[in-house]
């Protein structure tokens, strides 16, 4: 009997194992098959990935060939990582004041503004790109990674400033009170002795901050017309669609690899604060 | 008035050194221009705001009112734009192009959202029971979501395509098919290939959603549930849904809205094809605006979608305010 239910019990361990490891290699055997697949020669790489990984040799000839499309990956990708740095910076700067704004000072409106800024994300951006397209060009910023990243900060600061809200109101305030006597100035008090307990929140608002504006699309096709200011989203899909000529799908994949291992290896670090941000909204 | 005023200089009392070395802090006067100051030292808040508050303004709150002001205009890329009133209005409602779009996405939300909460609950129920491995399995169902659309686009444009892809040649080579089948030709494979990639891509982030719902539920009602017979449908059914209520409609509500506005999947993997049928509202918005230039008729359209999201979060909010509701 005894026996039995260990077996049982053994079987049963196997089916939930199964299941997961099973479901994981769904999840994850894309991802894994593009990258694989990027190491093959020019010639192997026209060819089904099957298999995934290179059988003909060895090769970074795809990654080589990206380069010389247009202005060249290289360049895309710096590109995308001013605007994913620069967005980060602004939006961590901002959101940290404004938190910090609205969660320890009283003043008329404050709670209109409040719920001004969350009420924009009720309106989806696609609707307003029009506009600041006209308004971009109306400060000469057309065309130019400084107005995507203004963009981009804009559409984070709901999300951003409501976490960093919530971050400085649970700090509780005798903290603060006491650094006050000891003499520290508002600002400085807030850098030295508060922007430590709200670290967590800062990170988690810096991750979001990074995978949107590394990734967005719609916007960033919309708002840069010009070939030097893609980022990588945009450079790769002129690519794939064949702008530079007959598509290669070996660089194609080069270039989706590039764009997907940062977030990637953000994700797995920093996990615990990206989930974090992501169940704030719904416990509340 | 006075309970205020007492309550500011307790405030400042506490904020201030000056104000507890102050001999004359007890004269009601001098408590009365206190007050004033304190609410002057407060309006340093605005200081800290302000570079939201401009950004909101500048890249929100002005392009909303311009979208709204350019959709009674025609409103060319170059030249003059002119005052035509509801004209825009009028012609939407001849749009057949754009009714079948928003019709396309209507119908592509809802089978979208069914498919991502029948993979999604079940991964939920899965990860949710703390024990061995599960983070890693958890972290492995997720990985999609962090890569972006763009991206995850890119990648499933190559295992769709017909020559080079993945799925295609593979079924050839199985024998499954008699030829290299192109998925992406005829209507029903391309759009049933998007649903695959957008579970795919999506399935993860409504686990987590759904798996903080059910990690909320209290044990104890489990045990006693099943103390008094409860088979595990039955728990499922009176306990597990009904108190996941909010939950869902999370869930359901970020789902619909990110349906509603998808572009890049059918932008990168189809053009809007095959023969313009898996053409978007927002796609739609886009070929007007940035591809024809008609500024004011994507402003008259942008403020239609912007009408149906608006409708569909105040929805939300009643669905998430009172959990007694409906």
């Amino acid at each position: 009997m005894a026996i039995r239910s260990r077996e049982r019990s053994l079987a049963s361990l196997f089916a939930d194992h199964g299941t997961g490891i099973f479901l994981s290699v769904v999840f994850i055997a894309p991802i894994v098959w593009a990258v694989l697949s990027t190491f093959k020669p020019p010639m192997e790489a026209r060819q089904p990935p099957l298999p995934p990984w290179p059988t003909t040799g060895f090769s970074v000839q795809n990654y080589v060939t990206l380069d010389t499309f247009g202005d060249g990956l290289w360049h895309a990708a710096q590109n995308s990582i001013y605007v994913a740095v620069m967005s980060v910076l602004l939006t961590v700067l901002i959101s940290v004041f404004a938190g910090y704004g609205f969660s320890r000072f009283h003043f008329p409106f404050k709670n209109a503004f409040f719920l001004m800024i969350l009420a924009t994300i009720m309106i989806p951006f696609q609707s307003i790109l029009t506009p600041i397209f006209l308004i971009l060009t109306t400060f000469k910023l057309q065309n130019t990674l400084t107005g995507l990243v203004l963009v981009y900060v804009t559409l984070q600061l709901p999300f951003s400033i409501f976490m960093m809200r919530n971050a400085f109101d649970a700090v509780p305030k005798e903290i603060e009170e006491a650094a006050r006597i000891d003499g520290a100035k508002s600002v400085a008090l807030l850098a030295r002795i508060m922007l430590p307990l709200v670290w967590p929140g800062v990170v988690t608002v810096a991750i979001f901050a990074f995978l949107n504006s590394w990734n967005e699309f719609l916007a960033a096709l919309v708002l840069m017309t010009d070939q030097s200011k893609f980022t990588l989203p945009i450079m790769m899909t002129a690519v794939q669609s064949g702008r530079f000529g007959a598509v290669d799908w070996g660089a194609v994949q080069a270039g989706v690899t590039v764009m997907m291992i940062p977030c990637l290896v953000l994700f797995l670090l920093l996990q615990r604060f990206y989930i974090r941000g992501l169940t704030a909204g719904a416990v509340k | 008035m006075s309970t205020l005023s007492a309550k500011a200089a307790g405030t400042q009392a506490a904020n201030s050194k000056a104000a507890s070395t102050d001999p004359a802090a007890t004269t009601p006067a001098i408590r009365g221009t206190r007050h004033r100051r304190v609410d002057r030292s407060q309006w340093v808040g605005y200081l800290y705001i302000a570079p939201a508050i401009a950004l909101v303004i500048v890249f929100f709150v002005v392009p909303l009112g311009m979208t709204a002001w350019m959709s009674l205009h025609n409103w060319p890329l170059m030249g003059t734009h002119s005052f035509i009133g509801l004209d825009n209005y009028i012609a939407i409602t001849k749009d057949v192009r754009f009714w079948r779009a928003l019709n396309f996405t209507f119908y592509y939300t809802v089978i979208v959202t069914i498919a991502i909460f029948a993979v999604a609950f079940p991964l939920a129920l899965f990860v949710e029971r703390p024990r061995p491995m599960v983070g890693a399995y958890r972290t492995a169902f997720f990985m999609p979501v962090v890569v972006g659309f763009a991206s995850a686009s890119l990648l499933w444009a190559w295992l769709l395509n017909v020559d080079a892809g993945l799925f295609s040649p593979a079924a050839y080579q199985l024998g499954l098919t008699d030829k290299k089948v192109n998925l992406l030709a005829t209507f029903n494979p391309a759009f049933w290939s998007i649903i695959v990639m957008v579970v795919w891509k999506v399935a993860g982030f409504t686990m987590v959603i759904l798996m903080t719902g059910l990690q909320s539920i209290p044990g104890e009602l489990m045990e006693a549930a099943k103390i008094d017979g409860a088979n595990a449908w039955q728990r499922f059914r009176s306990i597990t849904l009904p108190l996941m209520r909010r939950t869902l409609a999370l869930a359901l509500i970020l789902s619909v809205a990110g349906s509603i506005l998808a572009f890049d999947q059918f932008y990168i993997i189809l053009r809007g094809g095959p023969r313009n049928s898996t053409l978007t509202a927002v796609y739609w918005i886009f070929n007007q605006s940035f591809v024809s230039f008609k500024l004011g008729y994507g402003a008259a359209l942008s403020m239609v979608l912007l009408v149906i999201l608006v409708v569909l979060s105040l929805v939300q909010l009643r669905l998430l305010r009172n959990p007694e509701g409906m």
